[in-house]
């Protein structure tokens, strides 16, 4: 069997923020694994490297730009960057994001503002800068990673919840604004996940009761690997994804309808 | 750069009710294009036996039954026959769908059995089959239900199609919950506005400006533009997303 067009990134150029780890790591790796370039932007240069590894040794070009994505100002610098190693940027995925694990009344300015500034405020920045390098080639695909924790509500991370709410919202709102320019926006709802974020609930004795109940209500009964997002990343951002926009897909072993 | 294996369907059976027309034949052949082997259930005969050729000519099994999955006492029968000629079914398709334009008071009590009939019942049962089928093999399976913007939104005229299709929806949802187990994964998509046969009435008039008003892309989706939807649903790369109800739409639910 040939390579299925309708899944195929050859010659694209994707950036994948916080794309060093978890489910960011997966889905770079898979985006290059369909054939395009690929940037990660993240803070940590270490895993950075490794990661570039990695991206490399799949084969089409690659570069990693050590970035905390929460200021603003390195933010179109590090994507003329991705433009100058790479070429235009056909690929947006918002994907950096995390949770402070406190109850609303206990949540300081401080950490009401860095969930916000980089789950929420970095994503519609970055939007921003890329859609305007997209709209003259009149293509492009920008991928939220958002969270089912976005349609919930819960009081262990609320502001992360509240973060990807807006986030779902921002998907619409560029959707409907960047339809008339061919670009589509969607979002990748993980539920439950096998990452380091998810480190706490998987095992800290503290949230035994909360993890036990996530397994029961989840009809797959599991959490998922982050390997297990990369079909949809691909769909969402490929040619086969042509009349989806706005769209909210919940990769969750059925979590959010049961 | 080949595209990773996870959206190949290479040694897999798919049965697409309505197959031979609009956004059935798209997916039937979509299915195809990714390897999978295709029975087509649907009343039209000429319009099977089109489509079957249209499908070997992709290089992969293919089989036509005429079946009008209203009548009941057919339809195990007919999942019989494609298994026994491709193999046991590992993706179904429920596509076929009518849609009777009468107002809520004149709908008929035949307009709404039938209705009902075509939309979901049949739906239901179809499932149900083939549910007990992957089950039989413990090698898991796929569902597809192809629900519509009428399951989500009202409007006039449609009573019986958006009841049915707002009971397909959670259909979909209580089969996902309880196929999970068993590795069978049941989803459905919502197409929006695409140029079949079925919307030609919708293709011209002040409700086309409409509908092009509305819909964010600007423009009447392509049945081939269905295909990629329902290769990731049927394919290795949707194995955790169960219940999910998939726009593809160009945005007109979200404005």
């Amino acid at each position: 069997m040939n390579a299925n067009p309708l899944f195929d990134l050859t010659g694209k150029t994707a950036i994948v923020t916080g794309g060093n780890t978890g489910i960011g790591r997966a889905i770079a790796l898979g985006l290059a694994r369909a054939g395009a370039s690929v940037a990660i932007l993240a803070r940590n240069q270490e895993r950075n490297r490794a990661t570039l590894a990695e991206l490399k040794a799949i084969g089409p070009k690659a570069i990693a730009i050590g970035l905390d994505i929460s200021q603003r100002a390195k933010l179109k610098p590090a994507v003329d960057q991705v433009e100058r190693d790479l070429g235009p940027v056909d690929i947006l995925v918002n994907n950096a994001g995390f949770a402070v694990l406190k109850p609303l009344m206990e949540h300081r300015e401080e950490d009401w503002d860095s969930v916000l500034e980089t789950n929420l405020t970095a994503a519609f920045m970055l939007s921003q800068i890329v859609a305007r390098s997209m709209i003259p080639r009149r293509a492009g695909k920008i991928l939220n990673v958002t969270s089912i924790g976005g349609f919930k509500g819960t009081p262990i991370y609320p502001s992360y919840g509240v973060s990807k709410g807006g986030m779902l919202q921002l998907t619409r709102c560029l959707a409907v604004e960047l339809a008339p320019h061919n670009i589509q926006a969607n979002s990748l709802a993980p539920g439950w996940t096998t990452t380091d974020m998810t480190d706490w609930i998987r095992n800290d004795p503290k949230y035994a009761a909360a993890k036990e109940q996530m397994v029961a209500r989840t009809p797959a009964a599991r959490f998922a690997d982050a390997d297990e997002m990369v079909g949809a990343a691909l769909f969402l951002v490929s040619p086969a994804s042509s009349f989806v926009t706005g769209a909210d897909l919940i990769v969750d072993g059925g979590f959010f309808i049961a | 750069m080949a595209a990773p294996k996870m959206f190949d369907l290479e040694g897999r059976v798919a049965v697409v009710t309505g197959g031979n027309g609009g956004i059935g034949r798209a997916i039937a052949m979509g299915l195809a294009q990714a390897g999978a082997a295709i029975a087509i259930l649907a009343r039209n005969e000429e319009k099977n036996h089109a489509t079957v050729e249209a499908l070997k000519k992709l290089g992969v099994r293919a089989a036509a039954i005429k079946l009008d999955v209203t009548d009941r006492s057919a339809l195990a029968p007919a999942m019989a026959e494609a298994e026994r000629a491709l193999g046991p079914i590992d993706i179904l398709v429920n596509n076929a769908g009518i849609s009777i334009q009468r107002s809520s008071l004149k709908h008929t009590a035949e307009d709404w059995d039938r209705v009902l009939e075509t939309n979901l019942h049949s739906c239901f049962f179809l499932s149900q089959i083939a549910a007990r089928s992957m089950a039989a093999r413990g090698a898991g399976g796929k569902i597809i239900n192809i629900a519509s913007e009428y399951a989500r939104f009202g409007g006039g005229g449609v009573v019986s199609y958006a009841a049915a299709k707002g009971g397909l929806v959670q259909m979909t949802k209580t089969m996902a919950i309880e196929f999970a187990p068993r590795n069978i994964q049941v989803n459905a998509i919502v197409p929006g506005w695409i140029k079949t046969d079925m919307t030609v009435p919708a293709q011209s008039g002040p409700f086309y400006q409409e509908i092009l008003t509305r819909t964010p892309a600007g423009r009447f989706g392509e049945p081939e533009e269905m295909a990629g939807t329902a290769i990731y649903l049927a394919s290795h790369a949707s194995d955790f997303v169960t219940g999910a109800i998939v726009y593809a739409d160009g945005g007109f639910a979200i404005r």
